[in-house]
């Protein structure tokens, strides 16, 4: 059977003259910020994650990581995976996807440094060598980078093709006491991704979540 | 030096403007002609243009409407044989139906026949007469006696002996009587029988002759149509509307079929072509289940046109009668698989269905409850997957009619927006014509005080100017003439071809 489709397939497509070139598929990378007190705001993550294995389809990427002292290596990606083609496979995945990272939040220990930078350009690099269609870099922090000593992060962004979102992006205390502080982070940020050539985009409310594809 | 300082011939500015009054007027007054004439060559050339347009969109309307006939008159005339074919293949088949019967008919009449003919003999036998003494001794006992006692006793015995005899022979009529009385009661169903037969026969013939009766008003209607009458014309075309509409509804009806078909099989194909990929904007899974509907499209077509139902391949319909059949096996086979492939794809789209139901709940933290499953969506699903396919086959028969029928419809809505556009060519002619006469009326309005004045002034000479400007007008009137009756020039010109 498998074979007559093809065979028809292939005739439709050589009397159309058409063929697909376009790289449609999805690869998400979520950066989860797991430093200091906003360790706690992660199960407002398990939600996005829902909401993301609910709409990515089949050849669709997706990849979980936090963001620690270290962000920028492969050995803080919690989970990743590719979706199969076929919609029964996607769904086996998805479950067992949705159960690691739940486990992950559950038993995750808060970190001393935040490293953001560290994990976008972990981001950039995993997305690229997956050869998505069209990419998107989900930040769930509170935006605010702490670098231990030692740490090197002043690589400018190459995010030609990317999407960045930031998630839940919770004001500090500081921030209460003069917004300006909030603003330009938020701004600084803005700045960096856009200079990089990438698309930036903030959402606070999680019931606009479906703003993340559809601004793009 | 500005303009305005241009202007003033005189001091005085009033009588610097008048002055340019009567100077623009009496140029204007002595542009008259020529612009009279351009104004009214304009309007003819637009005029006449517009009309030759019309002139030739309309020609080209009479020769669409023709043609249109044309093809009316062959689709009607197509249509009739083929029906008047069909009324002779089923008298055919009647004729058939009957002559095969008629031996044994004739057997079993004839077996009747016989057998009422045995029975009726057979009723005619005489009853058993008296023995042939009897009058003997009737004789002897009508004998008057003396008295004698022997004698008397004698008589007395002959007497008894005659009345038995009597009992016995009265006994014995009855009994033949009864025998035939019986013979003719088993007689009773087989004339049954043969009423039966020959009502058979009679209905038959009603039959045959009821066929006849519509053979006959068929070929009055072919006949109209042969000799192409307006009633045949008119018959045609309001046929070939109720055709299109109908056949337009029942290609709506099945295109709806046709979605819902396909709805059934696009999620189930992405699991055997992949999700991922695409075809063009579409989904190659989509491509795949709309490829697979529009196969058995192909195959109801060729099925239909293999029983001969649908003539839309003509090469199909001329084949000989084995190949035929072997086409209507293989067509009808292949049917049967896609619409088996079909039903299995509608029973995994309930199982992945409810896969993604299960996962959106996971998802959304719902706490899955025990639902009662029930077979009959499943099975509804299977029996439609396998169902459509073979109801699909049947869009060859309207969309036959939607194809021979359109052809006549767009041809006369195309000659209705002939001569639409001949109208609006005639309406820019027209306008264009009385715009010029406007324009030439108004300019006149405007010099109005030169015309007086040249009244005044030259008098009679007017009248005779008018004269000439009446036969300057009159110059093109040949040139009018024959726009005028263009259609007759065109006409003239088409029989001289």
């Amino acid at each position: 059977m498998k074979r007559i489709v093809g065979i028809a397939i292939v005739l439709v497509v050589s009397l159309t003259g058409c063929s697909d070139t376009e790289n449609r598929s999805k690869g998400v990378y979520m950066l989860l910020d797991t430093s200091g007190t906003y360790a706690l705001e992660l199960n407002k993550a398990q939600s996005i994650l829902n909401y993301l294995l609910g709409v990515l389809q089949p050849g669709d990427t997706l990849a979980v990581a936090r963001i620690d002292t270290g962000s920028f290596s492969e050995k803080d990606i919690v989970a990743k995976v590719t979706f199969d083609e076929r919609p029964s496979i996607t769904n086996n995945q998805k479950r067992s996807f949705q159960k690691t990272v739940n486990t992950f939040t559950s038993t995750v220990k808060s970190s001393k440094y935040t490293d953001i930078s560290g994990g976008i350009l972990q981001a950039i690099e995993f997305l690229n060598e997956q050869k998505s269609g069209r990419k998107y870099i989900l930040i769930f922090s509170d935006l605010k980078e702490e670098l231990a000593q030692g740490y090197v992060r002043d690589i400018p962004f190459q995010l030609a093709g990317f999407n960045v979102i930031a998630l839940n992006v919770t004001k500090l205390r500081a921030d209460n006491l003069d917004p300006k502080i909030y603003q330009g982070r938020v701004e600084q940020w803005r700045g960096e991704v856009e200079k990089g050539g990438g698309n930036w985009n903030m959402i606070n409310d999680l019931e606009n979540l479906d703003h993340i594809f559809s601004k793009t | 030096m500005p303009f305005a300082n241009m202007l003033s011939i005189t001091a005085n500015p009033f009588l610097s403007m008048l002055v340019w009054i009567v100077l623009l007027l009496a140029a204007l007054y002595f542009a008259r002609k020529p612009f009279h004439r351009a104004v009214g060559s304009l309007s003819k050339i637009v005029h006449n243009a517009m009309r030759l347009s019309a002139a030739s969109v309309m020609a080209a309307e009479k020769r669409l409407l023709k043609r249109n006939r044309e093809v009316l008159m062959a689709a009607g005339r197509e249509h009739a044989e083929r029906i008047v074919e069909r009324e002779f293949d089923r008298i055919n088949a009647s004729v058939i139906r009957d002559l095969e019967g008629y031996p044994n008919l004739h057997r079993r009449l004839s077996e009747l026949t016989i057998k009422l003919d045995e029975d009726y003999s057979k009723s005619a036998d005489l009853p058993p007469e008296l023995p042939n003494w009897i009058p003997i001794i009737e004789s002897i006992a009508k004998i008057k006696h003396t008295g004698d006692t022997m004698v008397s006793n004698m008589l007395a015995e002959i007497n008894r002996t005659l009345a038995e005899q009597h009992k016995s022979a009265i006994e014995s009529h009855r009994a033949s009587g009864s025998a035939r009385h019986a013979i003719l009661n088993k007689m009773l169903p087989v004339w049954r029988k043969v009423q039966k037969t020959l009502n058979d026969v009679n209905k038959a013939i009603g039959n045959l002759n009821q066929r006849a009766q519509s053979i006959d008003r068929y070929m009055d209607d072919y006949e109209q149509i042969r000799m192409q009458t307006d009633k045949a014309a008119r018959m045609l075309s309001s046929s070939s509307f109720t055709q299109f509409f109908i056949s337009g509804l029942v290609l709506a009806i099945a295109f709806g079929g046709a979605i819902i078909n396909f709805n059934l099989i696009a999620l189930p194909m992405s699991e055997m072509v992949g999700g991922a990929s695409y075809i063009g904007p579409y989904k190659t899974s989509d491509v795949a289940g709309l490829v697979i509907i529009l196969i058995e499209l192909t195959m109801g077509l060729f099925l239909m046109e293999s029983l001969r139902i649908t003539r839309l391949f003509p090469v199909i319909g001329s084949m000989d009668d084995r190949m035929r059949y072997r086409m209507i096996w293989i067509t009808f086979t292949m049917l049967a698989i896609l619409a088996g492939v079909e039903s299995a794809l509608a029973f995994m789209r309930d199982r992945i269905a409810q896969d993604m139901e299960a996962l959106r709940q996971t998802l959304a933290g719902v706490e899955q409850t025990t639902v009662v499953t029930s077979a009959i969506p499943t099975v509804g699903q299977m029996i439609m997957g396998f169902i459509l396919p073979f109801a699909l086959a049947f869009v060859a028969i309207p969309l036959e009619s939607f194809v021979s029928s359109s052809r006549t419809v767009l041809g006369i809505c195309a000659t209705g927006g002939l001569r639409l556009v001949a109208f609006i060519l005639r309406l820019i002619g027209n306008i264009g014509y009385y715009t010029g006469r406007l324009v030439i009326t108004l300019y006149d309005l405007i010099i109005f005080p030169t015309i007086w004045l040249e009244g005044v002034v030259v008098g009679s000479r007017v009248k005779r100017k008018e004269r000439l400007e009446g036969n300057l007008y009159k110059e093109s009137a040949i040139t009018d003439e024959a726009v005028e009756n263009i259609d007759d020039t065109v006409k003239f010109k088409e029989s001289q071809e």
